[in-house]
């Protein structure tokens, strides 16, 4: 029998859940909006994040574990930044961004990563001491604090993203290479550079959602399969390359995501986003939301 | 005819060659073979279709599954459950083609990706039935032909049994791209909007193509299940999608026998690197990058062109 208290905290692990699928989705859908490519390596940035965060955590530092956090937070986008703005340069730009290609490319990408995380770092699931500890009072249960400050953290992310692209010239630019990238670049906008940052800010955001996902799950070379499936079902269903549309769908994916999670099970929630989004294809082939402006 | 008999020539060297091989090159010659038809049925869609697939594990998982379901929870022999096998391909690809009739491109990938891992998912959540990670182990009576009792444990039948498999994807495949349909397939991949007006249904074509390619598949994967006596969730990981991708595109898209060459050198690199590191999938990763970077044709491309330079 699902109870109150139960419903509430499977609601609440939905939020934090979607939360942080919005920030590894906004970065999926910025790279294929502005590029027009999928890198099949996302998931594999948030794997790098997380990694990195463990490194970063008490057993190296030797200090307290929020500090190896904060300290996470700021270098892991930039380790893993470094690592997208390579690929581009050594990789993408030399095939000139060809869709089937890039694919190919970011799925040899997917395997040199995670191939490689398996010599240096091994192949256990390393837990992480959370950097804060405190328990919050609900009617029932008792929920742990760091995941409310993870939401808040992932929404104040998006937010700064959204800053980002709508009040900063570099954010014009992307903007605008997005519409129409001959034209952008006929007015003077460096296209090939803001290609550049923009896969570099996709893989910086999926590396942000990585380190805060890492106190609560841990760092496993294999973990970035399931955050590049749920982030495929939201850019697909939330219209490919609408940003509105990845955030919203992100939310309610996320929310049912982690309810089902929490009162069944994880597998089950995944089989079953999996199979929504191939209804929602069958009926719609260009996703639910409408048009592809955002 | 002469492309006839070139195929003919490979299939006649691969039977002759089991007499001479030594034992552990005549396992991996097994392998290589099976996995061949796994790739020609995906250069069927990718190469000649133009469609690119990343959920081929759903196809050769379905028909690993098939097979081994069958012959483990209801006792069917090895002829009955390849027969489960490969009508459990056909069936998944009949579902699938529907779902996907009218998606192509970047849609078309992600669906077929996350069509695959639903059905990883799958084979882990139902465990009772599929045993999960840890898989079925099989344990097959022998198979009765011509009076003589064959052991499917004996490599010798193996062998021949893969490269039976083997032989009919080629030559069916070969056979079906010099047939109008495969014209069509062709022109699909070339240029859709100018078939279509050409009065061409494409969607159809393009769900003959999958269902075709998806069969394919799944007859590799219940052979494998029926000769390995294995199958386990790992069949239908992102490994198997991956796997008959690179195969293709070393071989060479859109020519028979790009895809077989493609697998026999993949699976040597594999095996020379698994001896070295535990993490020989890199192998893949860099194989992959530096085929999109270096070699877009493949080897047959390749040796197209060094062809056409000679003369």
């Amino acid at each position: 029998m699902i109870t109150g208290p139960a419903l509430l905290l499977a609601l609440l692990e939905g939020s934090v859940g979607a939360a942080v699928l919005a920030l590894t989705a906004l970065g999926l859908s910025l790279v294929f909006g502005v590029m027009r490519v999928i890198n099949i390596a996302h998931g594999e940035f948030v794997m790098l994040g997380a990694v990195v965060a463990w490194w970063c955590s008490a057993d190296l530092l030797g200090a307290h574990p929020l500090l190896g956090f904060l300290v996470a937070l700021a270098v892991a986008p930039l380790i893993v930044g470094a690592i997208a703005l390579a690929a581009d340069w050594l990789v993408l730009r030399r095939i000139s961004y060809d869709p089937e290609r890039t694919i190919v490319a970011t799925m040899g990408l997917l395997y040199i990563i995670q191939q490689g995380v398996l010599m240096s770092y091994g192949p256990d699931a390393r837990p992480l001491d959370p950097p804060i500890y405190f328990r919050v009072q609900f009617p029932g249960f008792g929920y742990s604090g760091y995941k409310l400050i993870v939401a808040g953290l992932a929404l104040l992310l998006l937010a700064a993203t959204w800053l980002l692209l709508a009040r900063t010239r570099i954010g014009l630019y992307m903007r605008a290479t997005r519409l129409d990238s001959e034209t952008a670049q006929a007015f003077g906008v460096p296209v090939k550079r803001v290609y550049a940052i923009v896969f570099a800010l996709g893989a910086m955001l999926a590396a942000l959602s990585g380190v805060l996902i890492a106190p609560i799950r841990g760092a496993h070379y294999l973990m970035g399969a399931d955050p590049l499936l749920l982030s495929f079902i939201v850019v697909i269903v939330g219209g490919l390359g609408n940003l509105r549309g990845t955030l919203l769908a992100a939310a309610c994916i996320g929310i049912g995501e982690g309810m089902i999670s929490v009162l069944f099970s994880p597998t089950l929630s995944k089989i079953i986003a999996t199979l929504l989004v191939a209804a929602v294809l069958v009926v719609r082939p260009g996703g639910l939301a409408r048009g592809a402006t955002p | 005819m002469r492309i006839y008999a070139l195929h003919l020539a490979v299939v006649a060297a691969l039977f002759a060659v089991q007499f001479a091989l030594p034992a552990y090159h005549y396992g991996n010659v097994t392998r290589i073979m099976l996995y061949a038809v796994f790739a020609i049925g995906y250069n069927i869609l990718f190469g000649y279709t133009g469609l690119l697939s990343l959920g081929h594990a759903l196809f050769f998982a379905a028909g690993a599954y098939g097979a081994g379901l069958t012959a483990h929870w209801w006792s069917f022999g090895p002829v009955a459950a390849l027969g489960a096998g490969v009508g459990a391909a056909l069936l998944v690809s009949l579902v699938t083609g529907l779902i996907v009739y009218r998606t192509t491109g970047v849609a078309f990938l992600i669906v077929t990706l996350m069509l695959a891992q639903a059905a990883f998912l799958s084979t882990l959540y139902f465990n009772t039935v599929t045993l999960g990670d840890q898989g079925i182990v099989l344990s097959l009576p022998p198979v009765e032909l011509f009076g003589a009792a064959l052991h499917l444990a004996d490599p010798a039948v193996k062998y021949n049994a893969s490269l039976v498999a083997f032989a009919v994807a080629l030559l069916l495949s070969l056979w079906l791209l010099r047939s109008p349909f495969g014209r069509v397939l062709i022109a699909i991949r070339e240029n859709e909007a100018r078939t279509r007006l050409l009065g061409y249904n494409t969607a159809l074509y393009r769900f003959a193509a999958l269902v075709i390619s998806g069969t394919l598949s799944g007859l590799a994967g219940a052979l494998y299940c029926l000769l390995f006596g294995y199958v386990g969730s790992s069949f239908a990981s992102l490994q198997y999608s991956t796997l008959p991708l690179l195969w293709t595109l070393l071989g060479g898209t859109g020519v028979t026998l790009g895809p077989p060459l493609g697998t026999a050198i993949t699976h040597y690199l594999i095996d020379i690197s698994s001896g070295l590191t535990s993490s020989y999938m890199i192998i893949v990763g860099v194989a992959l990058v530096a085929i999109t970077l270096w070699f877009p044709e493949g080897l047959a491309g390749w040796f197209r062109r060094w062809r056409r330079v000679r003369s």
